[in-house]
């Protein structure tokens, strides 16, 4: 005979002392603008506040304005960049005198676009960037390290382009969108259970190369040489992972089987995003531009992760639908030298008790700033400046489960983000 | 060449960066100690100072005891370093000159029902007694130690082992002759917390009773292991303790005592753990009937009461069934006749120690059907922790709580009511923020696989409890941790 109560009752009781481990979840990732959008598309234009759906500038319209590639004057340019992004994020708790710092690395958002000029009315494209992803590490084992500890999620995006005008006012244009992703999550199981060694249990899923398609369109009407007003579509896309690897860390050897590593499915929406936008080309130095955009959040309403233990994690995310307002100068200061600047207020779409640690951004300021220096007729360096400033916000996120009861997470965050960029133009 | 210094320059400015909070809690001045000073703290006790778990003493349950919970969040409200004579490993368990002298921890196993069995775990102690660390240690918590073993010198000396030593002393003491408590005092503590003398009933009570009650016996130097220390000598002892502790000025804290008979290893196995059918029923009553009858020929020849007769007759009926044990407190009767030996079957208030788990119900005698252990084989006297040894526990150890009381108020201390919260964790449990926090066995989250000794979880509510006195006595805001953070029990 063994400890009485204990015998007939494996299910029961395993089940009491592992609920909190057998709630998954998989989450995606922090970024400069709302949820894990990377708004840092073009060098030119981010120097602008990322303004860009009615600005005639350069072949980052590609990516802002598919449309306004045909009334670019070069009959060829191309411009390639990168952004190093250092991003921050602090959190303290005063109830349990907890503090953390993210330790996320740098990473390294690029685009490179380019446009040729077919004749007088049609212009091809091509666009590779990457509007969505995230880098946020913690330290191992934090507070919050039963909701995520990693997280590496990029998306790159290839979208061959075609611009076509439609009267000398009125253009069209639009291309497919493939898009290449992966996404590497590694988070604890619960908020304690250890092994007999003392290691947490944790998981980490990932998957590289999982590709989705979408789409890109825009239209530009330019009632006069002066002004120019654009709007722009980008479809939502499902990146859904298949069959992608999911491993089980430092599990007890007699909990093996209700842990098996394996694979695991998921989808991640990457929103739809759609841009209004105007331009006023003031006089032969200054430039001004606004935009807005609206990113279709709501899609994101839970992430679910299905193992193939037969393992099964939902997890509320219930973003809401955001705005982002944006403003931005250009003041060409001679030949040699155009200086740009700019504002955007970026919304967040996380609700209130759904801030997970992956993303605990509110609402945030943000100002930009950059140049382009001509070497030659023919090349350029852009240069551009992102600084991200939010305030302190204490939020929570209440949908975590352990013992089938709700057990909240939060205190208070605060997040900012460096980012300088910069990119050659080349044009003919 | 100059060019390619820039970029590690930006990404250091830009790493620096870090946003910075209106109110940062980890500056000085968010968290307050209060009229407490915490810059050297002491924490002195038996195991459950320790951090003991699982049937051992293993570096992380060291890691979460219940001094060491507090030190850290101490540390946010002006608290100074905390040491603590950490083992080698996980493994728990003790070497002496390589010489296994206690076993390792305690983990949950599945046997081959798929249940979970809590069995020690396979793996070689590699912590030596005869290796003497180097302190001092803010946490002298000693596994074993009664209240006067603290005063007692030569408790750390390795050639007093095993009889007047204890091995957990040994490792830690400053030289083999010094007191836990010169130790303790010797470090110049500004405040301390005092949880001693559970074993000085908990010995009687784990080993069922077969100690010897030593009230009225002012001479620890002749008490045994499982006895009960005098509670005249315990409240010499503890106003001792405090004397040698305050004698700096020192503040501090001190916690009662809990009821035994509320911990899982006393209430884990039910009194009435036999089941029958109606037929092998009828078969023990049969074997049982001669001695039946010679208990009431002997109520009518007027030698026991009725009252004592009515509890010694052996009954068996379809279905639970108390288990029938030896209890030493009835009348014998074996002058009249041999057979008539200090049978009864248990009552509800008669406590089974856990380890009774691992034979009861199988046979004495494995050639023989009918030997079965706690049926036909009664339980000894060491089996079962009867209700006047319980009774006696509890007097004795309500003397303790008085006396710990009392002197709190006298030495100006808070007191954390230990008792009242096992009470409430007995009752209807613990909430924290991820649950119930129960005593029940393996699953309940309080007490660890060896049924008396908290889980880390367990230690981190009493953290809390006395994070709580600490605040309303010396006007502090200490935060609290979170219990839900802290792991319970442990599967291989």
């Amino acid at each position: 005979m063994t400890f009485g109560h204990l015998k007939n009752s494996k299910s029961k009781s395993m089940k009491k002392f592992l609920t909190g481990a057998v709630i998954f979840l998989l989450m995606s990732a922090a970024a400069y603008a709302g949820g894990y959008r990377i708004a840092l598309q073009g060098q030119k234009q981010l120097a602008m506040g990322h303004t860009g759906v009615a600005v005639i500038n350069s072949s980052e319209l590609a990516f802002f304005n598919p449309a306004g590639l045909t009334f670019l004057e070069d009959s060829f340019t191309s411009s390639v960049g990168m952004n190093l992004v250092y991003s921050n994020i602090v959190f303290q708790n005063e109830r349990y005198g907890w503090y953390t710092e993210s330790e996320s690395p740098v990473s390294t958002p690029f685009n490179a676009y380019a446009s040729f000029k077919i004749n007088e009315w049609a212009s091809v494209g091509m666009a590779v960037y990457t509007p969505y992803g995230s880098s946020v590490e913690y330290p191992t084992n934090w507070e919050g390290s039963h909701l995520i500890n990693e997280i590496s999620l990029a998306a790159i995006f290839f979208q061959p382009t075609l611009s076509v005008k439609l009267t000398d006012k009125l253009s069209i244009g639009g291309g497919a969108i493939l898009v290449s992703g992966s996404v590497d999550f590694t988070r604890n199981l619960d908020r304690s259970t250890t092994n007999v060694e003392g290691e947490r249990l944790g998981v980490n899923i990932n998957q590289s190369g999982i590709t989705a398609w979408g789409y890109n369109l825009g239209l530009m009407f330019r009632p006069t040489t002066a002004f120019t007003l654009g709007v722009n579509y980008r479809s939502e896309i499902i990146v859904d992972a298949e069959e992608g690897e999911a491993d089980f860390r430092n599990i007890p050897s007699n909990l093996q089987g209700q842990f098996s590593d394996g694979t695991f499915n998921a989808s991640l929406p990457l929103p739809a995003e759609l841009t209004f936008g105007a331009s006023y080309q003031v006089n032969e130095k200054w430039l001004l531009a606004v935009d807005i955009n609206r990113v279709f959040w709501d899609v994101y309403q839970s992430l679910d992760v299905e193992f193939s233990n037969g393992l099964v994690s939902e997890n509320p995310r219930n973003y809401k639908n955001s705005t982002s307002y944006r403003f931005g100068m250009q003041y060409k200061a001679n030949e040699r030298f155009t200086l740009r600047g700019g504002y955007y207020f970026d919304e967040s779409p996380i609700q209130s008790r759904y801030f997970a640690p992956e993303t605990p951004r509110n609402d945030s300021n943000n100002f930009t700033g950059g140049l382009t220096f001509n070497l030659s007729e023919h090349f350029a360096i852009d240069a551009s400046f992102l600084y991200i400033h939010f305030d302190e916000v204490n939020e929570s996120y209440d949908f975590y489960q352990e013992n089938g009861q709700n057990v909240s997470f939060g205190g208070t965050y605060k997040n900012n983000a460096f980012i300088p960029g910069l990119g050659v133009t080349y044009r003919l | 060449m100059r060019r390619s210094l820039y970029i590690p320059l930006l990404a250091g400015l830009f790493a620096a960066c870090q946003p910075e909070f209106n109110d940062p809690v980890n500056e000085e001045g968010f968290y307050s100690s209060g009229e407490a000073d915490l810059t050297t703290y002491v924490a002195l006790g038996n195991s459950l100072t320790a951090g003991f778990a699982d049937g051992a003493l293993y570096r992380d349950a060291q890691i979460n005891s219940y001094p060491n919970i507090i030190a850290q969040q101490f540390s946010l409200a002006g608290g100074g370093a905390f040491t603590q004579p950490l083992v080698n490993d996980n493994t728990g368990g003790l070497l002496a000159n390589g010489q296994t002298i206690s076993s390792p921890r305690l983990v949950l196993n599945f046997n081959e029902n798929g249940s979970p069995v809590p069995v020690t775990l396979d793996a070689e102690p590699t912590t030596d007694i005869t290796n003497v660390l180097e302190g001092p240690f803010n946490n002298m918590g000693v596994p074993g130690a009664k209240s006067y073993h603290l005063l007692a010198n030569g408790y750390g000396n390795l050639g007093n082992f095993p009889t007047a030593a204890n091995p957990y002393f040994i490792r830690m003491a400053s030289s083999p002759d010094a007191s836990i408590l010169e130790d303790a005092v010797a470090q110049d503590p500004s405040f301390f917390s005092l949880w001693i003398g559970a074993n000085d009933i908990l010995g009687y009570a784990t080993s069922g009773g077969t100690g010897v009650n030593q009230t009225g016996n002012l001479n620890p130097q002749t008490y045994g292991s499982n006895d009960i220390t005098d509670p005249t000598l315990f409240g010499g002892v503890y106003q001792q303790i405090l004397q040698g502790l305050t004698s700096n000025g020192a503040q501090g804290i001190v916690l009662n005592l809990p009821a035994v008979s509320g911990i899982p290893f006393f209430t884990t196995v039910p009194y009435n753990a036999i089941p029958l059918d109606a037929g092998t029923a009828a078969l023990l009553n049969e074997n049982y009937a001669a001695y039946n009858g010679g208990i009431r020929q002997l109520q009518a020849g007027g030698v026991i009461s009725a009252e004592e007769a009515d509890s010694r007759i052996i009954s068996f009926q379809a279905g639970q069934n108390p288990v029938v044990i030896l209890d030493e407190s009835l009348t014998d009767l074996t002058g009249f006749n041999p057979a008539l030996v200090n049978l009864r079957q248990a009552t509800a208030e008669d406590l089974l120690p856990l380890p009774v788990s691992r034979v009861l119900g199988t046979l004495a005698d494995p050639s023989n059907p009918l030997s079965v252990i706690g049926v036909a084989v009664p339980l000894n006297d060491a089996q079962v922790l009867t209700m006047t040894e319980v009774a006696e526990i509890e007097a004795v150890r309500a003397a303790y709580n008085n006396t710990i009381a009392a002197l709190a108020q006298q030495f100006d201390l808070p007191l954390v009511d230990v008792d009242s919260l096992f009470d409430q964790l007995i009752s209807q449990g613990i909430p924290y923020d991820g649950g119930t926090i129960t005593a029940t066995f393996g699953t309940g989250g309080a007490f660890s696989l060896d049924g008396v000794h908290l889980t880390q979880r367990g230690y981190a509510v009493i953290a809390n409890e006395i994070i709580d006195q600490i605040n309303l006595r010396y006007n502090a805001s200490i935060p609290e941790v979170n219990a839900g953070y802290y792991p319970a029990v442990f599967v291989e």
